[in-house]
């Protein structure tokens, strides 16, 4: 009898204390020590991308704080190169005012350059990891990468997942003539290869940070349509969604307030990979010169730099642009890959 | 077999119609001026008018609509408006450079990966495979520049098995000298996706029953794998390289970029850049119906591959 009554209290305790998704997602996800790893990795990147947006690190990427292509401090200054300098005439100074038309301005220039002042600023030898062509500061300007890089890959997938999750939800809730609809949309995107797609739209947005955003977001939401629409056509017909419409909830009420939170996980996976794809895209578009506009840095301009750089034995850049993204990459995509583990283990082997 | 074809063909034409619109209306109302193009930055306002005129801008849309559509159907594109070649001729002489790179690395690329998927699928769960794995997740997760950019300047500069870059009129040529460098990197690249899908794809199959059962009948593992794995698998690979072949015809971007091959890719991408509307929209559109084609004939190989295929 007694046993019967603990059981009981047991269940009575289990109803009242049932473990949240997100409670749940969480446990699992801690219990992943790769993904844990990763996770804080990115948080770390978050972090350094926060205080470069501030300003507060590489604030000054643009300046020319060393001598063109200075290498690595660990590598040491470049050998002095045998300067060819022009030797300098022995003879004394003609005068040639008399025939040269510009000698009467000679004075008023003077003058005027008098009241600008000019600053001498040595240039450094060295810096931590080297300078680029213009002597600027490799690695500000690989943090300063960093930023636009992943800015770009997160926001090109919040506008595509706001994208293909709203048709999505439309299309899997509605059906009939909307469906109908938004699958031929779909399929006009699907049937026309991506990174065409991407061309073309480039070829009309024109250049900067806006433009791949919107490029990528346009092009890149069928994926995310394709599940969320699955996903709502199965969700649409079931008990609690029934419920909620005996009870009087509209349309967008059970579309948002009940189906949407229980696919989010859904959602939340797709868009992690989304991200990865993303960022690497933005780095090709930008390498090709269809990316972030001149005065901006990504890794894919400092690739594109790194390329001649390279055959002049100037490594450093190249090899910051690649560190950089690989970490963050792998970490985000390993991220990913914990999260989905931890979200439903049944969506395990989707890429 | 003939009624199905009709059907999937009927099915095609608002897709298409789809894809034309789409085109259309991006480069009408999102592109730029194309009068103001083509005349260039010194163009009087008669002479952007008469362009105006000459390309039927100042007609109703409907009618612009239709002199797309004209275009579409005839093949008759006109001439670029950065070179003034015929966007025709442009496709015939870009193509070949194109396919003699690409056809390559498509072969080479599933002849390679498939055993390698083979052989880590087999040994599933073992260090190797764990290994294979990492590695693979890792390198995939530097960017395709990367190995282009080191494999060009190690290869071909500092060691010079391969010339830097270049292109010739003779295709043995063009495969012999230019290309072995450019396919080696695009498969070395290709290759660590290509052996994830495929070890999924096999793993998915070795796990099934009749994989036990040809094992206990006595069947040696060569045969098990071959004859009965391979050939069940076939249909997802299959899949995969139908969607991989559309982009042969045009190539990688930047395989053809890297290493100046006067492709369509890199043609594709000079237009971009030079706003040359002509090019990329017909590029678009054919593409996208070579696309549902291609498509079409891989449904059609899975009855090959597997007669259990019901084609509906």
């Amino acid at each position: 009898m007694s046993a019967v009554l603990s059981a009981d209290g047991a269940l009575d305790s289990a109803l009242q204390k049932s473990e949240g998704v997100w409670h749940a997602a969480w446990r699992r996800f801690k219990a992943d020590r790769v993904g844990l790893v990763s996770l804080i990795i990115v948080v770390a990147f978050l972090a350094l991308i926060t205080l470069s947006s501030t300003g507060l690190v590489a604030g000054k990427w643009q300046a020319e704080v060393g001598v063109p292509n200075a290498p690595p401090t660990f590598v040491g200054p470049a050998p002095p190169q045998a300067a060819g300098a022009i030797e300098t005439p022995k003879g004394p100074n003609v005068d040639l005012s008399a025939i040269d038309p510009l000698a009467p301005r000679y004075k008023e220039w003077e003058e005027r350059s008098k009241q600008f002042a000019t600053a001498e600023t040595v240039k450094a030898e060295t810096l931590p990891f080297g300078a680029d062509r213009l002597g600027r500061d490799v690695l500000a300007k690989a943090v300063k990468g960093t930023e636009i890089s992943v800015f770009v890959g997160v926001m090109a997938a919040l506008v595509a997942t706001l994208i293909g999750t709203l048709l999505g939800a439309f299309g899997g809730f509605f059906g009939g003539k909307m469906g109908d609809f938004l699958e031929w949309v779909y399929n006009v995107f699907e049937s026309i290869p991506n990174i065409l797609l991407i061309f073309a739209f480039a070829a009309v947005v024109g250049r900067g940070v806006q433009s791949v955003v919107i490029i990528l977001a346009l092009t890149g939401w069928t994926g995310m349509y394709r599940q969320v629409r699955a996903e709502f056509i199965k969700h649409r017909s079931r008990e609690y969604v029934r419920s909620a419409e005996a009870i009087g909830a509209s349309s967008a009420s059970r579309m948002f307030r009940h189906i949407l939170p229980n696919v989010s996980h859904v959602v939340l996976v797709r868009m992690g990979l989304l991200t990865v794809g993303f960022i690497k895209a933005e780095v090709i578009l930008s390498y090709l010169g269809l990316g972030v506009r001149v005065d901006q840095v990504s890794w894919g301009t400092m690739l594109a730099e790194a390329q001649s750089e390279l055959i002049l034995g100037h490594w450093w850049q190249l090899a910051a642009a690649t560190l950089f993204m690989a970490v963050f990459v792998t970490a985000f995509s390993l991220m990913a890959d914990a999260l989905r583990d931890a979200l439903d283990p049944k969506l395990r082997g989707l890429e | 077999m003939a009624a199905y074809l009709i059907r999937r063909l009927w099915q095609m034409i608002p897709t298409l119609m789809g894809v034309v619109l789409l085109v259309f209306f991006l480069f009408k109302y999102f592109g730029g001026d194309p009068a103001e193009v083509l005349g260039g930055l010194n163009a009087s306002p008669d002479q952007i008018k008469a362009i105006r005129q000459q390309l039927g801008l100042d007609e109703p849309v409907w009618y612009q609509l239709w002199l797309f559509v004209k275009q579409i159907v005839t093949f008759d594109w006109g001439k670029s408006w950065a070179t003034n070649e015929a966007v025709s001729n442009l496709f015939a002489t870009r193509l070949p450079a194109t396919l003699t790179v690409m056809i390559p690395i498509l072969v080479l690329d599933v002849l390679l990966a498939l055993p390698i998927a083979m052989w880590v699928a087999y040994k599933r769960g073992s260090l190797t495979d764990r290994l294979i794995m990492v590695a693979t997740t890792v390198a995939l997760s530097i960017s395709f520049l990367v190995y282009v950019i080191i494999g060009q300047y190690v290869f071909g500069f500092q060691l010079g098995w391969f010339p830097v870059q270049g292109w010739s009129d003779s295709t043995l040529n063009n495969l012999l000298v230019y290309t072995p460098l450019p396919v080696m990197l695009a498969v070395a690249v290709g290759i660590a996706p290509q052996t994830r899908l495929y070890r999924s794809f096999l793993l998915d199959e070795l796990g099934q029953d009749y994989v036990r059962t040809a094992r206990a009948k006595g069947m040696t593992e060569g045969v098990v794998l071959f004859r009965h794995v391979l050939r069940n698998a076939m249909i997802p690979i299959l899949t995969n390289i139908g969607l991989q072949l559309p982009g042969i015809f045009v190539g990688s971007f930047l395989i053809e970029v890297f290493f100046s091959i006067p492709g369509i890719g890199r043609e594709v991408l000079l237009a971009v850049n030079r706003s040359d509307f002509p090019v990329i929209q017909a590029v678009t559109i054919y593409l996208a119906v070579l696309t549902m084609v291609i498509n079409l004939m891989t449904d059609l190989a899975y009855k090959v591959a597997d007669p259990r295929v019901v084609l509906k």
